[in-house]
């Protein structure tokens, strides 16, 4: 086995040749190259799980967004609706307001009417009664040759009136 | 083993210097430039071009850049599975142990022989898995003892052991901790070596058959053949899973010299 046959003649050359070899492998390449290789492989993966981050954030930003813009538009319903019932409130009001001023002028408009109406009918009927007691008067005079007194035919006028 | 006809399923195991470097030597230590020397620089040469390609350090990476990352993104997963967030920083080291013995088991596996060269696998020496294997437990109980002083030594006392008991515990704990270091570097060359040799006695199955006689060879051979087939497929497989549990043991020490337990 020339591992152990040849040992006592290679073991320097195998030792110094390995630590020289070893010695570049290791300080050249493990020290100076991997860990800049390294870097690269972790500045991509932090690249990436940033980027993620980045996108997860932007979807909780939208859907963030996306709630407030709900909560606006419930809210500017509400408002809108208020404005609505308080703008068909006050409309009813106005109108009912109105109506009672217009209510109370038809009142007074139908009361004068009633009145002057009352007031032309008793006119009318005091002289139909003046009419009426002229024309008895006539008609006695007329039919009879005797003068009545205006108050006898005004009382038979009324009478007669009366009984209709 | 050597007698089997010509064919020694150990020569590939055998060093050589290469280009005359025999006698070249550091205060008085032979460290002549080996086949097996070739090999560690052609697997460091090999990761490094492979780590280049994934320098773009592009946002969007190209499929070069995707595998390098895939790599240092399996290793960096592995930290933080056995360690917690505490183990990337040992993705340097733990990045470059997993590689450099992944491409020397497949560089030593490639059928290089076929041009006349003569692949070798240096993780078959435990000469090399050794020092990776003590570099490994260094550094365990370096950062055990910075970071937990003496109170490292209650890795070796489990929770809720009774009082009686834990003196035995302790030197129970403290003989399967420090053979750690022997399984990790032993585990590597065995589970190289063994594949090695038994691929080659199988290649010497099929000359040997074919030498012998046509029948021999085509009942023989043929089976010897077929079943090299197989064995190179697993060998692929183990040269991975070797590697990996290489690494998944030292993730697995860091994390009791880390956190304790």
């Amino acid at each position: 086995m020339p591992q152990i046959a040849q040992i006592a003649d290679t073991y320097s050359s195998q030792i110094f040749w390995l630590l020289l070899t070893f010695g570049f492998v290791f300080f050249v390449i493990g020290l100076g190259m991997v860990p800049k290789v390294q870097g690269t492989a972790d500045a991509r993966d932090a690249k990436i799980s940033g980027d993620l981050d980045a996108a997860k954030a932007a979807f909780a930003r939208a859907d963030e967004a996306e709630a407030g813009y709900r909560v606006r538009d419930a809210e500017s319903r509400t408002a809108a609706q208020a404005v609505v019932a308080k703008a068909k409130a006050d409309a009813a009001k106005a109108s009912e307001a109105k109506l009672a001023v217009a209510d109370a002028e038809v009142a007074t408009l139908i009361g004068a009417a009633e009145a002057r109406i009352k007031a032309a009918s008793e006119a009318a009927m005091a002289e139909i009664e003046t009419v009426a007691a002229d024309a008895a008067r006539d008609m006695v005079a007329r039919i009879s040759g005797v003068e009545a007194s205006d108050d006898a035919a005004r009382n038979a006028v009324k009478a007669a009136l009366a009984h209709g | 083993m050597a007698e089997s006809g010509k064919i020694d399923p150990m020569h590939q195991f055998a060093i050589e210097p290469l280009f005359g470097t025999d006698h070249l030597s550091i205060g008085g230590f032979n460290i002549a430039f080996t086949n097996s020397a070739l090999y560690m620089v052609l697997s460091a040469i090999v990761l490094w071009i492979f780590v280049i390609g994934g320098m773009k350090r592009e946002l969007v990476p190209g499929r070069w850049q995707m595998a390098v990352e895939y790599m240092t993104g399996f290793i960096k997963n592995l930290l933080i599975a056995n360690i917690g967030d505490k183990g990337r920083k040992y993705i340097p080291y733990v990045f470059s142990l997993f590689m450099f013995i992944l491409l020397a088991n497949l560089l030593g596996l490639l059928p290089l022989g076929l041009f006349g060269l003569h692949p070798f696998t240096f993780t078959s020496h435990f000469t090399a898995t050794g020092v990776l294997a003590i570099m490994s437990f260094s550094i365990v109980l370096i950062v055990g003892f910075w970071k937990h002083g003496f109170h490292f030594f209650s890795l070796f006392v489990p929770h809720g052991t009774p009082v009686a008991m834990v003196v035995p515990l302790f030197f129970i704990e403290l003989v399967s901790f420090m053979v750690r270091p022997f399984s990790l570097g032993l585990r590597l060359f065995v589970a190289m070596t063994a594949g090695h040799v038994l691929l080659k006695v199988l290649a010497g199955f099929v000359i040997n058959s074919a030498n012998a006689s046509p029948a021999l060879g085509l009942t023989v051979g043929t089976a010897s053949f077929i079943l090299m087939i197989g064995i190179s497929a697993l060998e692929v497989l183990v040269a991975v899973i070797q590697a990996y549990v290489f690494a998944l043991l030292t993730s697995v020490y860091l994390n009791d010299a880390e956190n304790l337990h």
